[in-house]
């Protein structure tokens, strides 16, 4: 039971490990603002659940499991919520979406 | 494993800071700050100091953040071109890392069990808690009750801080000149973040006050707590707006917070004279001194952490009342 256990929190820690990988090349590699975050928000989401699932498989039924739902609740709804915030600051500030941008390059040449 | 860790940390630490030196935009170099305080924060951690990673995390990465991007709000975004005496500030900083890392020479290994710190006055404090304070959170009894002066002078320090804040910058909220009445209402029409935040702020609170009075048990105490409590009224005053932020607690409220701190500290020491012992002596505080000693630390914590939330809410009120 305990090899079960252990090779589903291994398996659910690397997948986790491998979305921040892509979330960190996406946020370096994507074109614009908005594309970035979108890249960025695998490490908030599922890199997230993901790693976070693998420690709770580790620490079993204690109260470290309930810390851990705890910051999981805490970061399901903040990293959305600030995303949202970026995004809305952004735009107001008047940064456009790439293909939004690359269009009117397209209109005016 | 902790070493490669470590190593990896202090690496991040380093590029970061050559970026901060490197950017001339002020706003990215603030963010990277931030970022430095996270990681110094991350290695406090791994280096098994829980109370000071708190600390660090709270207060380099979250509060100061803030108070800089709200300084940053009454200033350009754009570093000043750079003056033209840098051979000068090279050769200042090059002589002043020499000397350090010659300095470095004379420290003890990592982790060894015979430096001075290790044989000092530390195994005493270990030995001695649980006979003298009976808590189980050694640092709280060192920073509170056998090194109370030190702490006590620390209060004082923030205290000192925050009132030179406020007469630098004109004392704090009393300008009522509110003219852009649309930054003065914060994020309100802003739905999403308006329903998070007022979701998230009383667990931000209860959370403050659980590392307020579990200071005791685990990490925490008064400087962390009073972090996390600003932290949590400067998030209602993002979203709300100044003017509901200081109807909730208002400048009088916060001047008396700022106050408060530094004289029920020196109130408790006082209170030990009184009793008869020495100042800031707990053990006469009850008949009990054990328990004397446990009410004197939860005194001066709460002592702590009122200051420190009066203080951070003062300065940030007095930046956002600045920059209208």
């Amino acid at each position: 039971m305990t090899a079960l256990i252990d090779t589903l929190s291994w398996v659910l820690l690397t997948l986790g490990g491998l979305s921040v990988l892509i979330g960190g090349i996406g946020a370096l590699r994507m074109p614009d603002l908005y594309t970035r975050m979108h890249a960025a928000s695998v490490t908030d989401s599922m890199g997230a659940i993901l790693v976070l699932v693998g420690i709770m498989l580790q620490a079993g039924w204690s109260l470290a499991t309930i810390k851990l739902i705890a910051i999981l609740l805490f970061l399901l709804l903040t990293s959305p919520t600030s995303s949202y915030a970026l995004a809305s600051a952004a735009l107001l500030a008047g940064t456009r979406p790439y293909a939004e941008a690359q269009q009117d390059e397209e209109e005016t040449t | 494993m902790i070493v490669i860790f470590g190593l990896f940390l202090l690496t991040l630490l380093v590029i970061t800071a050559i970026a901060i030196v490197r950017t001339n935009n002020l706003f990215v170099a603030v963010m990277l700050m931030g970022i430095a305080s996270l990681l110094i924060a991350a290695n406090f951690f791994l280096l098994d100091a829980a109370d000071v990673a708190l600390t660090e995390a709270a207060v380099g990465a979250g509060i100061s953040t803030v108070l800089f991007l709200s300084a940053l709000a009454l200033t350009s975004e754009r570093e000043r071109a750079k003056s033209s005496n840098r051979l000068l500030s090279f050769t200042v900083v090059a002589a002043a890392a020499l000397i350090i890392i010659y300095a470095t020479f004379d420290k003890p290994r990592f982790g060894d069990p015979e430096a001075p710190v290790q044989t000092h006055v530390a195994p005493w404090y270990l030995e001695k808690t649980p006979e003298y304070i009976d808590i189980p959170n050694v640092v709280t009894a060192v920073l509170g009750s056998f090194r109370g002066y030190d702490t006590l002078g620390e209060v004082f320090v923030v205290f000192t801080a925050g009132i030179g804040v406020l007469f630098l910058l004109g004392g704090g909220v009393a300008a009522g000149s509110l003219p852009q009445e649309k930054i003065n209402e914060g994020l309100r029409h802003h739905l999403i973040p308006r329903v998070v935040g007022r979701v998230l702020i009383p667990f931000i609170l209860l959370f403050g006050l659980y590392v307020q009075f579990h200071g005791e048990y685990g990490p925490g105490g008064g400087f962390q707590a009073g972090a996390i409590i600003a932290a949590s009224v400067i998030l209602f005053a993002l979203l709300e707006g100044e003017k509901r932020a200081l109807s909730v607690v208002p400048e009088r409220a916060l001047l008396g917070l700022i106050a408060c701190g530094p004289l029920l500290y020196g109130g408790v020491g006082l209170a030990g004279i009184v009793l008869g012992g020495n100042f800031l002596d707990y053990s006469v505080l009850s008949s009990d001194p054990v328990k004397g000693q446990q009410l004197g630390i939860l005194l001066i914590e709460a002592g702590v952490g009122l200051s420190v939330t009066g203080v951070l809410l003062a300065i940030f009120h007095a930046f956002a009342a600045r920059g209208r």
